[in-house]
C-alpha cells in the first residue's frame, strides 16, 4: 500500500514537472532556444504565492492566478528588453542572455528574501483523505489536477485555436507566416509569456506543499531539460508523459535508495539517454 | 604591438615588487588564476564554439586530487596534478563522445547535468570527504608540499602556467587546429561539408582544454589548501571561467585575461564592502553584466578595442589617400 501510495504521489508531482516543462519545450520548438531561466521562473511563482498570501492574504486561487499573471507579464518583458535582440545572433550570446538572467534573478531573490527556505502558512487547502487505503495530501493531489489539466489546455490551445495556430505558424516558417499576415514579434512574445506563466503557476503549486528557497531553480531548470529532453524537444504531450515518467522514477528512487539518489538517477537517465536517443521518446531525429 | 607586449609582461612580471602590500598581492596571484581557468575554457567555449556549462568537473578532479593523494597517503600534493589531468582527459573522453553529436543550447544543458551529477555523488562519498570536502598540509614538510605563507611563489608559479597556457593557445591559434575550430564555430554544418573531421577536433579541442582546467583547479588547491563541492564543483566554478572569458573576450588570446583583471578587483570588492552578504551582490552583479554583455556587445570588451583600432586604420589610409 506504501508502494502505491509512493507512486501515485510520484505522477501528481510529475504533472507539475510535465507543466512547467511545457513552456520550455514551447519556446523550444517555436525559436530553437533554451531559456536556462526556466528553473527561476518557477522560482519566482513560489515567492510570488508567497507574497500574495503573506500580504493580502489570498487563498489558493488569487495567488496561482497572480503567479500566471506577474511571470505572463515577465515572460513578455523579458522577450522584448532581452530575447529578440540575441536570438539570431552568435550561440554565445543566445545561451549567455538567458544564463546570466537566471543568474541575475537567483541572487536578486537572495537578496531580498534571504536564502532560507521558507514554507506557505496554512491555506484552504490542507489534510488529506484516504482513496481506498492510499492517504494523500490535499494540496498534492490539487495540484496534481490542476497540473495536468493545464498542460492539456496548453496542448489544446496550441492544436485547437487560431492563436495556437499562429504560434505553430511562425514556428514552422517565420516568414512565410508574416506573408500570412500574422506578426512573428507578438507570437512570440505571447510564447515567452505563456511559457513564464505555466512556470509560475507550477510554481505556486508546489509551493503549495513543499519548502523553498531562491535556490530551488537550479534543480527544477535541469528536471525540466531532462523532461524536455525524454519528451521530444518542441512536444507538449511528449512533456506530459515524459513528466509523470520523471514524477515516478524520483519517487521510486527516492523510495528504494533514499532521497539524495533521487537527482542522481534523473541525471543518469538524462546522460544515458544523450547517448542513446537524443531525439527523445515521442520526438523525430 | 610589439612594445605592448613588452609592456604586458613586464608589467604582470614586476607587480609583486611594486606592490608589497600582502592583501593586493593575493588578489595579484588570483587574477592570474582566474585568467588561467578563463583561458582553459576559451579553448572550447570561445574558439570552438561550444558552450560548456560544466567545466567545474575539470576544475574539480584537478582540485580534489591533489588534496586527495595528500590526504589518502600522505603523498606531496603535487603528485596528485597529473593524476588530475589524466581523471580530466577521461571525463572528457566520456562526455565529449555522446555530447558532441549535440550541437549548441543542447551540449550546455548536457554539460550542466553532468556537472551537477558529479557534484552530488562528490558531496555524498566519503572517500572523497563528502559534504565536508579536503584538506591540504597545514605546515609544509618540504618545499615540495608547495605550501607557502606568502601569495609571491604561487604569483609566479600561477604567471608561468597562464603565459604556458598563452603559448599554447597562439600556436593553435596558427595551426590547422585552429583554423578548424574556427570553422566549426561559425558553422558545423558548413563545416562538416568542407570536410572538416567535426567532431574528432571539437574533442581535441575539450581535452586541451579540460587538461588546462584540471591545471587551474590544482593550483587553486595547492594555494588555497581546501576543496570542498561547492567550491570545487559547483556550478559557480563553471560561471566564474565563462563570464571572466566573455567579458574580456571570447575567442581572443587576452580576453580573458582582460576579464580576469576587471572581474577579480570587483568580486574582491563588493566582498570586503558587503561583507557576507556580499557574495550574493556580486552574482547579481555578474548576472547583470553576462546579460549586457549577450545583448549589446557579445563579442565582449576586445571587440570595442578592434573596432576602434579598424577605424584608426581606416582614417589613416583615408588621409594618406588625401595627401
Amino acid at each position: 500500500m506504501i508502494l502505491l501510495q509512493v507512486i501515485v504521489g510520484g505522477l501528481l508531482l510529475g504533472a507539475v514537472y510535465a507543466l512547467f516543462s511545457s513552456g520550455l519545450t514551447l519556446i523550444w520548438g517555436m525559436m530553437n532556444f533554451i531559456n536556462f531561466a526556466h528553473g527561476e521562473f518557477v522560482m519566482l511563482g513560489m515567492y510570488a504565492a508567497f507574497l500574495v498570501v503573506t500580504y493580502l492574504a489570498g487563498g489558493p486561487a488569487a495567488f496561482g492566478l497572480a503567479a500566471a499573471l506577474a511571470l505572463f507579464l515577465l515572460g513578455v518583458i523579458i522577450y522584448f528588453a532581452l530575447i529578440r535582440h540575441v536570438m539570431r545572433g552568435p550561440m554565445l550570446a543566445q545561451i549567455l542572455s538567458t544564463f546570466g538572467l537566471a543568474l541575475l534573478l537567483r541572487y536578486a531573490a537572495f537578496w531580498i528574501f534571504s536564502p532560507n527556505f521558507v514554507t506557505l502558512p496554512q491555506t484552504a487547502l490542507n489534510g488529506s483523505i484516504n482513496l481506498g487505503g492510499i492517504l494523500l495530501g490535499v494540496p498534492q493531489l490539487v495540484a496534481g489536477i490542476v497540473a495536468a489539466a493545464l498542460t492539456i489546455g496548453m496542448h489544446l490551445l496550441l492544436t485547437r485555436t487560431r492563436v495556437g495556430s499562429q504560434l505553430l505558424a511562425v514556428a514552422e516558417d517565420r516568414s512565410a507566416a508574416m506573408l500570412m499576415g500574422i506578426r512573428p514579434d507578438r507570437m512570440q512574445a505571447l510564447a515567452w509569456g505563456l511559457a513564464a506563466a505555466s512556470a509560475g503557476i507550477a510554481g505556486a503549486l508546489m509551493a503549495l506543499s513543499y519548502p523553498f528557497s531562491p535556490s530551488v531553480g537550479e534543480t527544477f531548470a535541469l528536471t525540466a531539460f531532462v523532461v524536455v529532453t525524454l519528451g521530444g524537444f518542441g512536444s507538449v504531450p511528449g512533456a506530459l508523459l515524459a513528466g509523470l515518467i520523471i514524477g515516478l522514477i524520483q519517487a521510486l528512487s527516492a523510495y528504494f535508495f533514499g532521497p539524495i539518489y533521487k537527482d542522481v538517477i534523473v541525471y543518469g537517465l538524462f546522460v544515458a539517454l544523450l547517448w542513446l536517443r537524443p531525439q527523445g521518446l515521442l520526438g523525430t531525429a | 604591438m610589439r612594445w605592448g607586449w613588452i609592456a604586458l609582461a613586464a608589467g604582470l612580471l614586476l607587480y609583486p615588487a611594486v606592490v608589497t602590500d600582502p592583501f593586493y598581492r593575493d588578489v595579484g596571484a588570483l587574477v592570474l588564476l582566474a585568467a588561467i581557468g578563463a583561458s582553459a575554457w576559451n579553448i572550447l567555449g570561445g574558439y570552438a564554439g561550444q558552450i560548456s556549462v560544466g567545466h567545474a568537473i575539470f576544475f574539480g578532479a584537478g582540485a580534489y586530487l591533489p588534496l586527495l593523494v595528500y590526504q589518502q597517503m600522505q603523498w606531496p600534493p603535487l603528485l596528485g596534478v597529473p593524476l588530475g589531468i589524466a581523471v580530466s582527459l577521461a571525463i572528457a573522453l566520456v562526455i565529449g563522445f555522446p555530447t558532441f553529436r549535440l550541437q549548441g543550447h543542447y551540449f550546455s544543458m548536457a554539460t550542466i547535468a553532468v556537472a551537477e551529477l558529479v557534484r552530488i555523488v562528490v558531496g555524498n562519498w566519503d572517500f572523497v570527504g563528502a559534504a565536508i570536502g579536503m584538506m591540504g598540509p597545514a605546515t609544509p614538510r618540504g618545499w615540495w608540499d608547495l605550501t607557502f605563507r606568502s601569495a609571491v611563489p604561487y604569483y609566479y608559479i600561477f604567471l608561468a602556467v597562464l603565459a604556458l597556457l598563452l603559448v599554447v593557445t597562439w600556436q593553435m591559434q596558427r595551426t590547422r587546429l585552429g583554423y578548424y575550430l574556427r570553422a566549426v564555430r561559425a558553422g558545423e554544418r558548413a563545416a562538416r561539408s568542407l570536410g572538416v573531421p567535426v567532431r574528432r577536433y571539437k574533442l581535441y579541442a575539450l581535452m586541451l582544454s579540460a587538461a588546462f582546467t584540471s591545471l587551474a583547479g590544482s593550483l587553486y588547491a595547492l594555494k588555497t589548501g581546501f576543496v570542498d563541492p561547492e567550491s570545487g564543483l559547483g556550478i559557480l566554478v563553471s560561471v566564474q571561467m565563462i563570464i571572466t572569458a566573455a567579458l574580456g573576450g571570447a575567442g581572443t588570446l587576452l580576453g580573458p585575461l582582460l576579464g580576469a583583471v576587471i572581474l577579480v578587483p570587483l568580486q574582491t570588492a563588493t566582498n570586503s564592502w558587503f561583507g557576507g552578504g556580499g557574495t550574493g551582490l556580486t552574482y547579481i552583479i555578474y548576472g547583470g553584466i553576462i546579460v549586457l554583455i549577450a545583448r549589446f556587445e557579445p563579442g565582449g570588451l576586445l571587440e570595442i578595442w578592434h573596432r576602434h583600432l579598424a577605424w584608426r586604420l581606416a582614417r589613416r589610409a583615408r588621409t594618406r589617400h588625401a595627401a
